[in-house]
């Protein structure tokens, strides 16, 4: 069984530690991980992407088109951006917050997030024929509001752990929440860790 | 046990596993975080790492030549540098490679197919070739952690220096590798006078010449045993039962992350086709033969040069083969750029003529090679055949889209993204002050900004629009003194010209450039963006910061203190934050001529606390949009308050460093800190 998530985001968001965390999770339980980040020049306002893949036998560090299992959007533009990857049956968890780029606040045309949601909306309820109907599909796409969850944070910083904590409590992934966050201990500096685990822990609540 | 690693952190514990003790490198993306991972585990007491010494040099130059030193000292050491890098280190190392080196000697240059963050697609391969050095080019993490250490040997064996060269997506893509037991660590022997074979004449030259020459001949032979070197899915001719219309008679030749992508596809291999893996050159010549052995065709999926694809081509002409290889010369694959999976599987599903996964059922089983792959002794076995493979599934899908009910909903245009300035970056004040000083102070005046490397590169962007050149590390300066010449030589004797610089990039390179125009008295302002750190790579310490690369206290050196000695007289220090006196420093020099120089000094955000953000008063805020369209900060964006209201600024609080410079822009008072 290979297992393939993707996170996308807009360079700084801090899509970068969430891949970390989850192929630390991964490996901590004994699985094998292989996947791919973006680093440098795009990490300035650019789009970013992190391909992770876990399980035997895989060799390429980057997803193929239609095989990501779960897709993780810290911005609803950049969701759409990678849709393709989506495997059929796959799930999305987006955050509605807009990153408006600079270009686009500069021109005629600015960009608007909530186009984007409604795409993703009306793609998600679109039958399919390969789409076996099932219990909980109505589930395969999860829209976060971005000023809820900035609110029960209290901190934005940490709004990356946030997200991969309702991914967690969602069941997305082949490890639980415990499992997170014994490596969440692991690899957060000590200031950092309370509210890094209270982030973590919003799915819950 | 297996620990999850970047590729840059496998080359650096595999080049500690192996034994190094001295590392030096300058920072460039895909490449630091070798060196940082080192750095890294020196913290930890008693370890190999804590007991050898790791520096970030001040350019590649320096890097190469202090290893060097080591090297003929005995020493394993290890140098990093990206690409371009290589370039600044290129004199040290061809002369190197003629001295030759007594301790291993191991460059690990990163490449950057895309480009993704550099200013050329140059591929090492063809540099090692070029330079007779040998190459060893990973295709995963895994892969380069075990190569770097027979790199030594390598290189210890033959007594000159190896370059290990993984690509971005080998070094910023990770995997669970199986960490190993260190290998056995000789002190170095120290630096042996009696040999008196330090020294480069043009007979020692000649003499090594011919010993290099050997040298590559041997290497290229061992190479065709080596485990980076693999040849799939070969079947001996003379095999018992064997049936010649089974033999393969196409064939995919491949390296490097490439590699990973075409298994990805061929995984398992279908019985027409072999597979050539080549990790080394000098090129695995005989392997390469046994591969083309029976072929018709070949494919050539490799990133940067046709290096494979030219080695082909030249054994076939040598061996009178008559074999079609397809690739970059015959037009057949990109010839600039990063492979995709995707396009890489498209590529091989229309060269084997038949959509090989999509039909796998058509074949007969029995025919499929099970166990092809491990007896090659690298790869396990098959993944079974009941999984359907990743092609299958994407065309099982757009195939599904298609004979799908109502039409999938036009996806709206999506936003582009070009990478900018951050929020609170100090490098927009600087620009910004430039910018209105001369729009005001040098009316009629031609102003020419030139640029360097570094994040302020990004001061191109709109609307700042504050780079008109940018060429290499330290050729801000110069060029803006040529530019200069050749404007005077027009008759254009009042021409303005502007040098940016950044902190880590003055020491790389700047200064020699400032020498050149203090001694010619050339016409040039010289800004120096000094940001408190190298920020484009991620943050490392420069001798500007009175730190090292471990964090412990370092000699600080002034950089107007060096501008200040090299002779420069007319020189402002100012906070890029304070936009009235910089306006003002600006202003002045502007008015004198010869070689002037101003340095702002305002840490990156990296590595600076940010305040609390500053907001918008949404009842003041006419939304005359002269915030976002004089500064561009990616924090402010103009919005609606609510749907349908009038559009007014908006500042994210998660972007917001509270900078304050915006709030010196708004001419209605409308932007404050959050005490507003
Ligand atoms: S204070 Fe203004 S210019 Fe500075 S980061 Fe915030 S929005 Fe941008
Ligand atoms: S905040 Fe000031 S400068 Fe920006 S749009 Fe409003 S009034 Fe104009």
């Amino acid at each position: 069984m290979i297992f393939n998530c993707l996170i996308t985001g807009v360079g700084g968001q801090g899509t970068v530690l969430v891949s970390r965390l989850i192929g630390d999770a991964a490996i901590a339980k004994g699985l094998d991980v292989r996947g791919s980040e973006t680093i440098g020049m795009a990490q300035r306002g650019g789009s970013v992407v992190s391909h992770i893949r876990i399980g035997e036998n895989i060799h390429s560090p980057l997803i193929p088109t239609g095989k990501a299992n779960i897709i993780i959007a810290f911005e609803p533009a950049e969701a759409v951006r990678v849709i393709h990857f989506l495997a059929p049956g796959g799930r999305m968890i987006v955050l509605d917050r807009g990153v408006m780029p600079v270009s686009s606040s500069l021109g005629k045309t600015p960009y608007k997030p909530a186009e984007m949601i409604s795409y993703l909306k009306a793609e998600f309820s679109r039958p399919k024929e390969d789409q076996v109907a099932q219990a909980g599909d109505e589930d395969r796409l999860i829209i976060i509001s971005g000023d809820e969850l900035v609110k029960k944070c209290g901190d934005p910083k940490v709004l990356n752990t946030a997200l991969l904590g309702i991914a967690l409590e969602k069941k997305f992934f082949p490890f639980s929440a415990a499992d997170m966050l014994d490596v969440l201990k692991k690899r957060t500096p000590a200031k950092y860790l309370e509210i890094n685990m209270k982030a973590l822990g919003l799915g819950r609540s | 046990m297996k620990k999850l690693l970047m590729g840059n952190e496998a080359i650096a514990l595999g080049a500690l596993r192996a034994g190094v003790s001295i590392v030096t490198g300058y920072p460039g993306t895909p490449s630091t975080e070798i060196l940082e991972t080192i750095a890294r585990e020196a913290k930890v007491s008693g370890s190999r790492a804590s007991r050898a010494y790791i520096e970030w040099s001040v350019n590649e130059k320096a890097a190469l030549e202090l290893a060097a030193g080591a090297a003929c000292s005995g020493a394993r050491v290890l140098v990093t540098m990206k690409q371009v890098g290589l370039n600044v280190a290129s004199d040290p190392l061809m002369s190197l490679n003629y001295l030759g080196v007594s301790g291993g000697m191991v460059v690990a240059v990163a490449d950057d197919p895309g480009p993704i963050s550099s200013q050329t697609e140059q591929d090492t391969r063809r540099f090692g070739l070029y330079a007779k050095i040998p190459v060893f080019d990973p295709s995963t993490p895994e892969e380069a952690y075990l190569m770097i250490a027979d790199a030594y040997n390598w290189s210890e064996r033959y007594g000159r220096p190896v370059i290990l060269r993984p690509t971005t997506r080998v070094c910023h893509s990770y995997a669970s590798v199986e960490i190993l037991p260190d290998l056995p660590q000789k002190p170095p022997a120290g630096f042996d006078k009696a040999e008196g074979r330090w020294v480069i004449f043009p007979n020692l030259s000649y003499r090594s010449h011919i010993k290099i020459e050997e040298g590559l001949v041997k290497m290229g032979e061992g190479f065709s045993a080596y485990f980076g070197n693999q040849l799939i899915g070969d079947k001996a001719p003379a095999e018992e039962g064997d049936d010649p219309v089974q033999a393969p008679t196409l064939g995919i030749a491949t390296g490097g992350v490439s590699y990973a992508y075409a298994m990805e596809f061929l995984d398992p291999l279908p019985p027409q086709a072999k597979l050539l893996k080549v990790g080394t050159f000098p090129f695995p010549a005989s392997l390469a033969l046994k591969f083309l052995n029976g072929l018709d065709e070949v494919l050539v999926v490799e990133e940067l040069d046709p290096v494979i694809e030219d080695e082909l081509v030249r054994l076939c002409g040598i061996n009178q083969l008559k074999i079609t290889i397809r690739g970059k010369r015959s037009g057949d694959m990109p010839n600039a750029g990063e492979n995709a999976l995707a396009s890489v599987g498209e590529k091989i599903e229309s060269f084997l003529k038949r959509k090989i996964w999509v039909n796998i059922s058509d074949l007969d089983k029995e025919e499929l090679p099970e166990t092809t792959l491990s007896a090659s002794g690298l790869s396990p076995a098959f993944a079974s055949l009941s999984e359907v493979p990743p092609a299958a599934l994407a065309a099982a899908a757009a195939a599904a889209a298609v004979a799908s009910g109502p039409p999938p909903p036009e996806a709206p245009p999506l936003p582009v993204r070009p990478p900018v300035l951050c929020a609170g970056c100090p490098h927009r004040g600087s620009f910004f002050a430039v910018k209105e000083a001369v729009r005001k102070y040098a009316k009629g005046r031609k102003a020419v900004f030139s640029g360097d490397i570094g994040c302020y590169t990004l001061g191109n962007a709109q609307p700042l629009d504050m780079v008109d050149t940018c060429l290499c590390m330290g050729a801000g300066i110069t060029m803006a003194q040529g530019i200069n010449r050749a404007e005077a030589l027009k008759g254009n004797s009042d021409s303005l010209n502007f040098a940016f610089i950044g902190d880590s990039t003055f020491f790389h390179t700047g200064i020699p450039g400032i020498v050149n125009a203090v001694y010619n008295k050339a016409d040039i302002i010289i800004v120096v963006l000094d940001n408190f750190t190298t920020a484009m790579t991620g943050n490392q310490p420069h001798p500007g910061m009175g730190r090292n690369v471990l964090g412990a206290d370092a000699e600080k050196i002034s950089i107007p203190a060096v501008i200040s000695a090299l002779g420069v007289k007319a020189i402002e220090k100012v906070n890029p934050f304070d936009i009235k006196t910089a306006d003002l420093a600006v202003k002045s020099l502007i008015e004198k001529s010869g070689v002037r120089a101003i340095v702002f000094e305002g840490p990156c955000i990296a590595v600076s606390k940010s305040v609390s953000p500053c907001i918008v008063d949404t009842a003041k805020c006419t939304g005359c949009q002269s915030c976002i369209k004089k500064l561009g900060c990616p924090a402010i964006s103009i919005q609606p308050v609510s749907a349908g209201a009038k559009l007014k600024a908006l500042i994210d609080p998660v972007l917001c460093t509270g900078c304050g410079i915006c709030k010196e822009i708004c001419a209605f008072g409308a932007i404050g800190g959050a005490a507003l």
